[in-house]
């Protein structure tokens, strides 16, 4: 092992050059993805409040389904798997354009629908129905209900699991490396091989993302503080 | 299609289940399932300790738990595997096989999480529970293992449940440094094969799916049970988990 040289990694410009490709790689497959689970979470929650059990069973199924099967063979599934069943010029398109990212966001955004759905309608189900009968006694229609009495206090119900997972979904987005997408660990193994410098590595990655997890738990709980009602219980 | 994963299944069952084994290393389904069965088993001892240390006022004990809570809920854990891959060989000064490696850091990575779950059980019981304790006459640690443990930990069954079908999950990952569990047996399959990607691997999905789904199932059920018999004792929250909010009254 050589001698522990921290600011040499950093001022090479070729590697500090595919951490940081590899940190904004990271950014965009986080940030895609929660984009697309939140879309989704929020239309597998309008999904379930509608009655019939055609619909309860198929959310049901959708979430059991993400929850249940480790993101890295839903990963592999998506990458391997579906992938070979597109068309054979949407498969070119994709291998000329990045398209391990866009199985990442995808197979991510898919997989982390099911928890912030879930997130979602237990806030939903902790508002207590007194709400709903107030609203509607106030003449809100459904739709009114739901923008300005339920949904407010749903999410703010809501808040601290949804971080938790915001957490988990930007550290999930690590898994992309076993698909072969230049996001943070990758680099590091990429810079690693060339450098042989592997401690100081594995030490700037893993305190890059130590501070944007933390940072996201404290911007929940700013988010959290600001949500809660003075005086309320 | 229907066929073909029957197919798939009658040829290459044996390596999905065992691996190599006889004439290699143990791998497959059996060694996704020792290897989570391990790391819950020896996670759940070191996370006993790392909830009591967060109690602690000593900042020997506080600092360090809460340094390491807080570093396995940000950092993921393939950078844990990739440092536990490098560190162990470096501190025992002999190359160890990746079953090992992965097994220290689910141990490490299982342990911080199921340190939370022991912590919320724990402060889910009230402060009454020690306080009587100790006004009974226990010290600290009577109180500790003969009064708060055994309630904090029957109530919190249920999500080591959970965080064994986590553990379960987590093993995958054990694919990236070449672990040979069920993930690795099926990319085997899959090399093998060549032309039915999908096929095999929504074989593993539903494999994994099968199995963790049972458990999450299972775990469902202790909790309604527990919740059920905890019901007819006043004071004591039937919110097991600290995160979710207990509706209101």
């Amino acid at each position: 092992m050589q001698d522990f040289d921290l600011v040499a990694v950093l001022t090479n410009p070729e590697f500090r050059a595919m951490l940081l490709g590899g940190l904004v790689m990271t950014f965009v497959v986080a940030v895609g993805s929660w984009c697309l689970a939140m879309g989704l979470a929020i239309t597998l929650l309008v999904v379930r409040l509608v009655p019939g059990r055609v619909t309860e069973w198929l959310v049901g199924t959708y979430v059991a389904y993400h929850r249940n099967v480790p993101t890295l063979v839903q990963l592999m599934l998506w990458y391997f798997g579906i992938s070979s069943l597109l068309p054979d010029g949407l498969q070119m398109f994709l291998t000329d354009n990045n398209g391990e990212a866009v199985f990442a966001i995808v197979a991510l955004g898919l997989c982390q629908a099911a928890y912030f759905s879930e997130d979602l309608r237990s806030g939903l189900r902790a508002v207590p129905p007194g709400q709903t009968e107030a609203a509607r006694a106030l003449g809100h229609g459904f739709i009114g209900t739901m923008r300005h009495v339920l949904m407010p206090q749903a999410l703010r119900n809501a808040l601290p699991s949804l971080i938790n997972h915001s957490v988990s979904l930007f550290k999930n987005s690590s898994l992309a490396m076993a698909i072969g997408v230049a996001e943070l660990t990758h680099a590091v193994k990429e810079v690693e091989n060339q450098s042989f410098q592997t401690f100081e590595i594995y030490l700037i990655a893993t305190i890059a993302y130590l501070v944007c997890s933390l940072a996201i738990m404290a911007v929940g709980a700013v988010l959290s503080r600001q949500a809660a009602i003075a005086g309320a219980r | 299609m229907l066929l073909d994963l029957v197919d798939i299944i009658r040829e290459n069952w044996l390596l999905l289940l065992i691996g190599q084994y006889p004439n290699g290393p143990l791998g497959g389904f059996a060694a996704t399932l020792i290897l989570s069965v391990l790391s819950i088993a020896l996670a759940f001892p070191l996370s006993v300790l790392i909830a009591f240390a967060r109690f602690s006022t000593n900042p020997l004990l506080l600092w360090p738990a809460t340094v390491l809570v807080y570093v396995a809920r940000g950092v993921p854990l393939l950078m844990l595997i990739l440092w536990v891959y490098f560190m162990v060989p470096l501190l025992i000064g002999a190359n160890v096989p990746g079953f090992v490696t992965m097994l220290v850091t689910l141990v490490i990575y299982e342990g911080a999480f199921l340190s939370e779950v022991v912590r919320g059980g724990i402060v889910a019981l009230g402060r009454g529970q020690v306080e009587t304790a100790r006004a009974l006459g226990h010290g600290y640690f009577g109180a500790m293992i003969h009064i708060i443990l055994p309630q904090a930990l029957y109530n919190v069954m249920p999500s080591i449940l959970s965080q064994f079908v986590s553990a379960i999950k987590e093993t995958t990952l054990g694919y990236v440094i070449n672990v040979p569990e069920l993930t690795f047996a099926a990319n085997q399959v899959n090399n093998q094969l060549l032309t039915k990607p999908f096929e095999v691997f929504f074989l593993l999905a539903i494999i994994y799916f099968l199995v963790c789904w049972t458990l999450t199932r299972a775990a469902l059920v202790l909790e309604r049970r527990i919740a059920h018999k905890r019901a007819g004792m006043p004071g004591v929250a039937l919110s097991l988990n600290p995160q979710m909010p207990v509706p209101e009254p």
